[in-house]
């Protein structure tokens, strides 16, 4: 944030950066007023990249699952690797059990709807990580956070209230202190890192290429051989950023989707934790 | 004043999101879940259930197809060896057959030869007696006509003339056993 409003002090010097508005584009479709930031309506790319990700993600997937061969081909070899990633990697070695198949498909749609999220944000033209909006990060977040709540309650009932946040063989004295700490920790504090982890290492990602790309463009349009000079320097730099970004938009989603799988075990497993 | 900064610098807090943002999103989840859940889950978890199905079918078969073919070597082991015990045993048979045979052959030819033998025998001895006989009556009728031819006289007559070979014949007799003694 420092290194974001840093810039921007120095605007009468020439060079303006650009900032967070700049991630949210002009509404392609703005279908009312404005209604401050919350409400603002109106269909922006964002929405449009969202929508194109559940058809490519559907697409690859029907297709790749509907022909179904003993001996699998290409496309279907691909689709059955990334599915039995999933459902191997994470639903079962975090879930485990004998019901881990029954999570497998939230995991699936989790990783993949916010892996080719991610992905958009390295493709030139679209280059918008969806999940940079914190709209999206909250929205997808939300989702496992009621879904794992709901699993613990239909597992333990209203019990799974006491399971989760009084830890066991823990003398009553300390109680006092860890509930509220345990409360916090997994009600309030778990969502919202779920959701702000993705949302700010895309954010972040997302404004370096914005930084980077603007005062390269800055650079060798300002006349000056020096600055034209550094401005190849920018462009090195850049591209490691752009490589590193491209690894934490794959990782990003990993993480989240293993972050949602430890949950949900936790949830189903709380009279064991 | 950071936040100043930041409020005066973009306008907008960063944090808040934008309702229709989360409706897209979350809508769009749902969609892709259940097209997931529906469609494509069901689609790949039968996929891995049949190769897997085949993968221990194509296994068991091929255990069984090895048993099967052990069981034949093994019965065939067993034949052969049965084959070479009832070999050995004809061809013992066989040998003690032969064996037998050559000895009753032998018995037979031995009594065979014996019965010859004996029947030679018998006919020397039957022939020899014959022989005798006819030798006794020829010698005393060529003995009593050289006699009487010698003698001169007659000697038909019966009474005397067998006394006469009687005599000569107990001297034979008693000359042949003294140079029998003698030798």
């Amino acid at each position: 944030m420092i290194a974001l409003a840093l810039p921007a002090a120095t605007t009468d010097e020439g060079f303006i950066a650009p900032t967070i508005d700049d991630t949210h584009y002009p509404n392609i479709l703005p279908w009312r007023g404005e209604y401050g930031v919350m409400f603002e309506a109106g269909f922006g790319k964002q929405m449009a990249l969202m929508i194109l990700s559940v058809i490519i993600i559907a697409a690859f997937f029907l297709i790749a699952s509907r022909r179904r061969q003993m001996v699998p081909g290409k496309l279907q070899f691909l689709g059955e690797s990334a599915y039995g990633f999933v459902r191997n990697s994470i639903g079962k070695d975090i879930i485990g059990g004998r019901d881990f198949l029954k999570y497998v498909p939230w995991l699936f749609t989790a990783f993949f709807f916010v892996l080719v999220n991610n992905i958009f944000g390295a493709i030139p033209l679209l280059q918008v990580p969806t999940f940079s909006h914190p709209g999206s990060a909250y929205g997808i977040a939300a989702i496992f956070f009621v879904l794992w709540v709901g699993i613990g309650l239909k597992k333990h009932g209203l019990r799974y209230l006491k399971l989760a946040v009084v830890p066991s063989g823990v003398p009553w004295p300390i109680l006092i202190i860890v509930v509220p700490i345990e409360i916090i920790s997994n009600f309030i504090v778990r969502p919202v890192t779920h959701s702000l982890r993705l949302f700010a290492t895309m954010l972040a990602g997302h404004l370096i290429v914005t930084l980077a790309g603007s005062a390269i463009a800055y650079m060798v349009g300002s006349g000056s051989i020096f600055l034209q000079g550094t401005s190849v320097l920018v462009l090195v730099g850049f591209v490691a950023m752009y490589m590193l970004e491209a690894l934490i938009m794959v990782l990003q989603a990993y993480v989240f989707t293993l972050l949602a799988a430890i949950y949900i075990e936790g949830a189903l497993h709380a009279d064991a934790h | 004043m950071l936040n100043a900064a930041i409020m005066a610098a973009e306008g907008t807090n960063p944090l808040i999101p934008n309702v229709w943002e989360i409706l897209v999103t979350v809508v769009g989840f749902a969609v892709l879940l259940f097209i997931v859940i529906k469609y494509v889950m069901p689609a790949f978890e039968k996929t891995f259930a049949e190769r897997t199905e085949a993968i221990e079918g194509g296994i068991a078969k091929a255990e069984a197809a090895q048993a099967e073919a052990n069981a034949a070597l093994d019965e065939y082991r067993e034949q052969l060896t049965e084959a070479r015990t009832e070999a050995n045993r004809i061809r013992e048979e066989a040998r003690a057959e032969g064996a037998q045979i050559l000895a009753d052959l032998k018995a037979r030819a031995a009594s065979e030869s014996a019965r010859i033998t004996e029947q030679a025998q018998v006919q020397i001895d039957a022939e020899r007696q014959s022989a005798l006989v006819s030798l006794r009556a020829e010698v005393g009728t060529l003995a009593t006509d050289l006699a009487s031819r010698i003698v001169g006289e007659s000697l038909a007559d019966d009474a005397r003339s067998s006394r006469v070979v009687d005599r000569f014949l107990a001297d034979l007799e008693s000359s042949s056993q003294s140079a029998g003694a003698a030798r």
